[in-house]
């Protein structure tokens, strides 16, 4: 039967084709940490890894991750203990309803090794020529395709930077 | 979404043994596909997953080409084409595209036959003659500002979304495709696309049941690059208008020029006319807006996007004086025109 590994305990992948990821999780596997937000691929809301990569699991039927590693919001922490950008997002008050938030951490989390592997971004090539593009426009950049409702962005900026300094140390 | 019959492709049967006709789709990524089948803009009964097409995921080049496979992702295209000076173009083309999620599952043919963003195609409950032919473009006389101004037809006005393409016919790329007898083809992408015409719902050169296996481009060397994308919003938004140049200069005049225009065509638009007034010539304000003027002889603008010929116009001189300064002060130039790495 055909698997996918999810946030490390292998899942069997539904007979109907058309079920994507998202509607996997929560219809199948009782999992409602990824949030529906527009179910188009525009919000991020939906965001979880896949083969250490942020995909949006609204726009990937479940069929065409077999044999692939998925790590949802439940699957970012250890157990009781949190992520460091769990925590950074508490205390920077980077969210206010909460429910961008698991697609905003698991979209930050990516980010992290992605700008540790030193991956280009559009910034990368900005006219910001003059002096070094900010960090801060970096991170707002890789981090375009995760919408804010209630506008927490500066705070989620915050959080990050914060996480980078942090490994940074 | 419509119940569909799934296959899937690896590269080792031969695409003959698979129902392919009118309605099926091969399926990349998904991000575009998906959306659209969700809508029922798309109700494919035969689904062809390319999931396990391995050999279709890897970036390899010899002495003269790069050879960039069907399923190589955009994030993966992107990092690749960041390291290599000449393709410093496809780079920022890429990376001004979608949000780092959709470039991680995107693939390089599913960029190249995505889908227009046209309002109108995607709603189902208006006229559209991409989307249901015979029915009317609802676009024409409405609501119509982010639509092309060059290659269209009283069909359709709608304009093709992809950077990627922008930058890709720049630089000459070619496409390469199997067809189920087992003949394959090399076809020119600035001949890939097709104008709408009568029939807008035929995008591009390829038979219904013909699959794109690779891109090849030339390694040559491409001078200063820059791919200008002006829109909405600073990050994932399509271009309103967009500009993909590398110029190389030599005692003051145009060497070698790559240009492609993006968000102004049907297609991917290819400015012939621009750039044989600029070979050759030097890169003053006055020649450039020359070109400009050329190329927009035969634009037809409709109502909402008046405003696009006056963007095109200066976003060009931008690109282009800019580029130009570059390989004056930087003789023999080759990479990105802004670049903070």
């Amino acid at each position: 039967m055909a698997t996918l590994n999810l946030n490390g305990k292998d899942v069997s992948i539904p007979d109907d084709p058309r079920t994507t990821l998202l509607d996997f999780l929560h219809q199948h596997l009782s999992l409602f940490g990824t949030k529906k937000g527009c179910d188009h691929g525009q919000c991020g809301a939906c965001t979880v890894i896949a083969d250490g990569k942020r995909i949006n699991a609204c726009l990937v039927f479940a069929f065409q991750l077999e044999g692939a590693e998925v790590t949802t919001i439940e699957g970012i922490g250890e157990g009781e203990s949190l992520h460091p950008l769990q925590k950074a997002f508490i205390e920077r008050d980077a969210f206010q309803c909460g429910y961008c938030t698991s697609g905003q951490i698991c979209s930050g989390v990516s980010l992290l090794r992605e700008m540790k592997n030193e991956d280009p971004s559009a910034v990368t090539y900005s006219q910001t020529r003059h002096s070094k593009a900010s960090l801060k426009e970096d991170i707002s950049e890789r981090m375009s395709g995760n919408l804010c409702r209630c506008g927490a962005y500066p705070n989620i900026v915050d959080a990050i930077t914060d996480v980078i300094a942090l490994e940074r140390q | 979404m419509q119940p569909f019959t799934l296959h899937h492709y690896n590269g080792e049967k031969p695409l003959s043994s698979l129902p392919l006709d009118t309605r099926s789709r091969f399926l990349a990524g998904g991000t575009n596909l998906i959306d659209l089948m969700k809508l029922q803009v798309e109700t494919p009964k035969t689904l062809v997953s390319l999931a396990k097409w391995d050999k279709a995921n890897t970036i390899s080049e010899d002495d003269n080409y790069y050879y960039i496979g069907a399923m190589v992702t955009n994030s993966d295209l992107a990092k690749f084409a960041h390291t290599q000076p000449s393709l410093s173009l496809l780079a920022q083309a890429l990376l001004s595209g979608a949000t780092v999620q959709l470039r991680n599952r995107a693939t390089t043919a599913g960029n190249l036959l995505q889908r227009t963003r046209c309002y109108y195609f995607y709603d189902t409950t208006k006229a559209c003659n991409k989307r249901e032919p015979g029915t009317g473009c609802s676009a024409y006389d409405s609501m119509n500002r982010i639509h092309a101004i060059f290659g269209t037809s009283e069909s359709c006005i709608a304009t093709h979304p992809s950077d990627m393409a922008v930058a890709m016919i720049a630089l000459n790329a070619q496409v390469h495709t199997q067809q189920p007898d087992g003949n394959t083809r090399q076809i020119a992408l600035r001949d890939f696309y097709r104008e709408p015409g009568e029939t807008p719902h035929i995008e591009t050169q390829l038979d219904e049941d013909e699959l794109i296996t690779h891109v090849s481009i030339k390694k040559k060397a491409n001078g200063t690059q820059y791919y200008h994308k002006v829109r909405d919003r600073s990050s994932y938004a399509f271009a309103l208008v967009s500009v993909a140049a590398g110029l190389k200069i030599e005692d003051g005049r145009i060497k070698d020029l790559s240009l492609a225009f993006g968000g102004v065509g049907t297609k991917p638009w290819y400015p012939q006319k621009a750039i044989s007034v600029l070979e050759g010539a030097e890169p003053t304000q006055e020649v450039i807006l020359q070109s400009a003027e050329a190329e927009l002889s035969e634009a037809k603008t409709f109502g909402s996007n008046d405003f696009k010929p006056e963007l095109l116009r200066r976003t060009l001189t931008k690109v282009l004086l800019e580029l130009a300064e570059h390989q004056v002060k930087h003789p023999g130039h080759e990479g990105a025109l802004y670049d903070n790495a």
